[in-house]
Parts: C-alpha cells; structure tokens; sequence
C-alpha cells in the first residue's frame, strides 16, 4: 500500500511542521530577549534588526548588576519567596494533618472557614490590609512581603486530602508502638504525603516569586524590592539602555527556568494540583 | 479508662487547635478582617480635602459608583480582556497539548518548548514584550510597520488585544501543562477500540477525548475568567490602564482609586464588586471540581 504509507508521511511531515510553527511562535520572544541581552544598544536599533548575536556583549548583564540594582533584587525575591513557601509548607502541613486526623469540637466549621478563604480574591484585600501592614509600621520590610502569604487554604486543602489517604492501620500501629502524634506526624505522615508537600512547595514558590501588585504597594526602596518590581523599574530606563532591560529579563526568568528543568513533575503537579484530579 | 480517654480526647482536641491557630490567625488578620472592614469602608465617603473625617453615607456611594460609566466601562473592558484571552487560550494550550500527545521522535523537546513560558512571571513577559512593542526600536513594532509616532500599546483599538495576546503568551506554558496532564488521564483502550471501529482521528477526537477533556476545559474557562478580574501586572506594566481607559480592567481600576486618587470608599465598593464577581466563578469552579471527584470514584 504505497499510497497509504505515502500519505502516512504526509501526515507526518505535517504534524511536524506544524510543531515547528507552534515552537517558534512561543520561544520567538525568549530567543529574541536573550540575543538582545547580548547586543549592545545601538544594534539593537539597527535596522533591519540583527536576528543572531554575532558580536556578544556583556556590558548589560554588567549594569544590569551594577546601576540595575538586579543582586539586590534578586536576593530579596529568593528570600522572600524562601520563607512564603516554608512558612506555607509548616502552616499547611500542620492544618491539613489537624483537618485529616485529629478529632476536635467544629472540625468541620473551621474547615469550611479554611476553605471560604479560597473566595477572597487578594485584590479585594490590599486596600485594608496596606494599612494594617502600614501600622504595624512594616512598609518596606521583609515581614509586609511575607506574612500576609505565610497560610493558604489550597496548600492545607491539598495535605488534608494526602493525609487522608495515610492508611489508618499504619496509625493505629504507631499508636501502639508509643508515636505521638508530632513523630507521626513527622516520620511517618510527611514521609508518606511526599508528592504533596513537593507539589505544593514548586507551587508556593512560583506562586511568591511572581507576585506583582502586592510588593509594588509596600516597597518603594530597591534595598527591600523584589526582581518582579526591579524589572518595572527596569522598563522605565532609557531606549540607551534598552539591553540592561533585556538582560534583566533573562535574569529574573532564570531561576524560574532552572526550577522548570530540575523539577518539571513538582511543577507539573503542582500546577495541574486540584485541577485533573479535584 | 474512661477517665484517661476523655483525657487523651482532650490533649488531642489542644493539639488539632493549635495546629490549625497558626493559618487560622493569619487568616483572620489578612483575609476576614480586611474583607469586612472593606464592606465598610464602601459606606463612607471620602472627603475631597485630606484632615476631614470620613462621611458616613449608607448605600449611597454603592449605587453611585455601581452605577457609573466608569465602572460599567471597566467591567466591560474586563469582560472583553476575558473573551480575548480565555478561548484563545484553551484552543491554543489544547492544540499544542493535542500535537505533542502523539508518540513521535523528538516530541519531548516541543513539550518542553510549549511549557516553556510558565517560567516567565507576568512582568518578565510584559516587560519583553513592552520593549518589542516600543514605537523606536521594537521589533515587532518594526515587522507590523508601526515605527515611530503612536505605538500599538497606544492606539485606542490595539492596546487591548496586544495586552491579551501577551497574556495568552504568557498563559500558555500553564495551559498546555494543565491539558497535557488530563490528556494522558484518557485511556488509551479507549481510543484504541474506537480506532478498530474505524472511527476516523477526527472523530476520535470529537468523540472520545474532548468529552473525557470537558472537566477540566471548563475548570481552564473558569480559572481564566477569575484571571481576567485580577489581571493587573499586564496593564500596569503595559498601559496603564490607557490609552483613555481602554485597557482599564477592574483590577486596575481598584488600584488607580485607592493608591494613585487616594480615594478609599469608592476603591472599597470596587473590591466588594470584585469580590463577589471572583466568588460566583469560584462557586462554579468548586461546582465543577466536586462533580470529578465523583465522575473519579
């Protein structure tokens, strides 16, 4: 059946094709940002545009540190997005195991009040919660970054449902060997819970990384900004400047990158976490 | 016994309460007490000069600034900013999903490209693309013959829709991970016997895997709607919200009245807006969730 092998590789070539197009359409703006990172301002301007770094240039990865203030940023977005995503974990781990296997008056109620906190849009806060930060006398320091995001209902929502799903036999078991409920909790639940905590740290850490509109309200000085509201600070530089901006780009995407590579299933999973599979 | 049972059912009732004070705290201070105190903020006026006390006007300043051109104007930017990027979105993020399910040489390099972007955060995208849109030196600006004078970000009928597409750029890493992961939950049997049924890929697909995909096609449509009433980076970083309130989303709006006009009462009654807009969709979303948890068992 030549014909029918024949068209197969049509198929085929099409498929690809196809593949290639949609591959390009996506990377094309990252490409282009990482060459130009590389060019220096002028070629950017260069007209028709230089599609290849053919002379590379690190002078804007070079001010990007030293007049773009990116280390400091930096450093402040991986320290707060650090303690979010650990102050998260122990919160979370902590409530879920409470909501999964201990009994107590209104379990229940509180559960509901935990999951309620899902409804609020963070938006629909900032207005009440800048002055509460403001009085607490915490604009432009670590903790008004911070402990607003250190509890969330997803995370305590995602370990009860792990910790569900601790065999009770194995409870019982460590009841009777003498475990408390803090070894339990530590040596056998967590353990056991593994792919959730994982999931949820990618998350949370994604999560705190990315945030904008938040940081943007209670900072103004780059000692406490974080790299999403440097690179704001960025954009508004001059078109003399325009590869520091590019370099600042690639830099604050960087880490996000490398965490995309060494843990692409936490990601997965914990993006895909309370979607496919409830 | 009994006596060291209610003990032990006691020690352990201390122990669920303070494993849950932590987050049940935070909760309190950062997500219930702004909430209520935001209701009542809606209620008072603010006055024009700063040193004044607040005036308490009832539902007075609700059904002003409900009723307003701004606020309607806004809402339906919003909603417009929501139908660019949703449908875009999921056709996109399924198609790629679709294209590199299939068993081929090489696939796993493109499912690593179209997940790419979940590493850009909305600023680094919006910062990309304001620097390739710029009237001077952008490139796309340059491709699209619009060098010099008013850029697309500033063209009154552009600034949205190139608002969105940065969006859906930026989007697209998630969606394509997100249906992805269902697409490997649909049983290969499945489609294997449609198959030796003669059922053409067309209408395996028709048939087959966009009805075992529509949870979570409807979860990715409710998600991205509640998305749309928060975008905020985008616009900040793209528009501000211009060229004359083009691109003004409700989100946006919010900040422009309680940080940049200083005027709390009237960004109050748009947060109590956008809060119960954000609560329907996410009473349809948990909808949506529990009905899979029982197609699931």
């Amino acid at each position: 059946m030549p014909a029918r092998k024949r068209r197969a590789t049509a198929v085929r070539a099409v498929h690809y094709g196809v593949l290639v197009l949609l591959a390009a359409v996506v990377l094309f703006p990252i490409y282009i940002t990482v060459v130009n990172s590389l060019l220096t301002p002028e070629a950017i301007g260069h007209r028709p545009p230089s599609l290849f770094p053919t002379h590379p240039h690190g002078s804007g990865y070079v001010s990007a540190f030293r007049s773009g203030h990116l280390a400091i940023y930096l450093r402040n977005s991986i320290l707060v997005a650090v303690a979010i995503t650990v102050g998260q974990l122990v919160t979370s781990v902590l409530a879920g195991y409470a909501f999964a296997l201990l009994r107590f008056p209104f379990r229940n109620a509180l559960f509901v009040v935990f999951l309620a906190t899902l409804m609020v849009p963070y938006e629909a806060t900032i207005i009440t919660n800048t002055h509460t930060v403001t009085n607490f006398g915490w604009i432009n320091k670590y903790p008004a970054l911070i402990v607003p995001f250190l509890a969330t209902g997803l995370g305590t929502f995602l370990l009860r449902q792990a910790f569900l799903g601790v065999p009770r036999e194995l409870h019982d078991a460590a009841r009777l060997d003498g475990y408390g409920h803090w070894r339990f909790l530590t040596r056998v639940a967590v353990p056991l819970a593994r792919p959730a905590v994982a999931a949820l740290a990618v998350f949370s850490f994604l999560g705190a990384w990315n945030q904008y509109l938040w940081p943007l309200l209670v900072t103004n000085t780059d000692r406490v900004r974080t790299v999403q509201i440097g690179l704001r600070q960025l954009e508004g530089t001059s078109i003399q400047q325009i590869n520091v901006t590019f370099a600042g780009t690639v830099i604050a995407a960087f880490p996000i990158f490398l965490l995309l590579v060494l843990f692409q299933k936490q990601l997965v999973r914990g993006l895909t976490a309370g979607a496919v599979k409830g | 016994m009994s006596r060291t049972t209610a003990q032990s059912r006691r020690r352990e009732a201390a122990l669920g309460y303070a494993f849950i004070a932590p987050a049940l705290l935070l909760f309190g201070v950062f997500v219930f007490y702004p909430m209520v105190k935001t209701v009542q903020l809606g209620f008072f006026r603010v006055p024009p000069f700063p040193g004044l006390p607040n005036k308490p006007v009832g539902f007075r300043q609700y059904r002003q600034v409900l009723g307003s051109h701004d606020f309607r104007d806004s809402l339906k930017v919003t909603v417009l900013f929501g139908l660019y990027t949703v449908p875009a979105g999921i056709i996109l993020g399924t198609g790629m999903a679709l294209l590199a399910h299939q068993k081929l040489r090489g696939i796993g390099v493109f499912r690593t490209i179209f997940s790419s972007t979940v590493a850009t955060s909305v600023a680094v995208a919006s910062v990309i693309f304001f620097t390739l849109l710029n009237p001077q030196v952008g490139l796309l600006s340059y491709w699209l013959g619009k060098v010099g004078g008013n850029g697309i970000l500033q063209d009154p009928t552009w600034a949205l829709p190139a608002v969105a597409a940065v969006t859906v750029w930026q989007n697209l890493g998630f969606t394509f991970i997100l249906m992805s992961a269902a697409l490997q939950s649909v049983p290969d049997e499945l489609l294997e016997a449609a198959r030796v049924d003669g059922a053409s890929a067309w209408r395996r697909l028709r048939s087959v895997t966009l009805p075992l995909l529509s949870p979570t096609l409807l979860f990715a449509t409710v998600i991205g709607g509640i998305a749309a009433f928060q975008a905020f980076g985008q616009i900040d970083l793209l528009t501000q919200g211009g060229p004359i309130n083009h691109t003004r989303v409700l989100t946006y709006y919010l900040y422009q009245e309680a940080f940049l006009r200083n005027n709390d009462g009237v960004a109050s009654v748009l947060a109590v807006a956008l809060f119960v807009i954000t609560l329907v969709l996410t009473l349809v979303q948990l909808r949506l969730l529990e009905r899979r948890v029982f197609y699931a068992r």
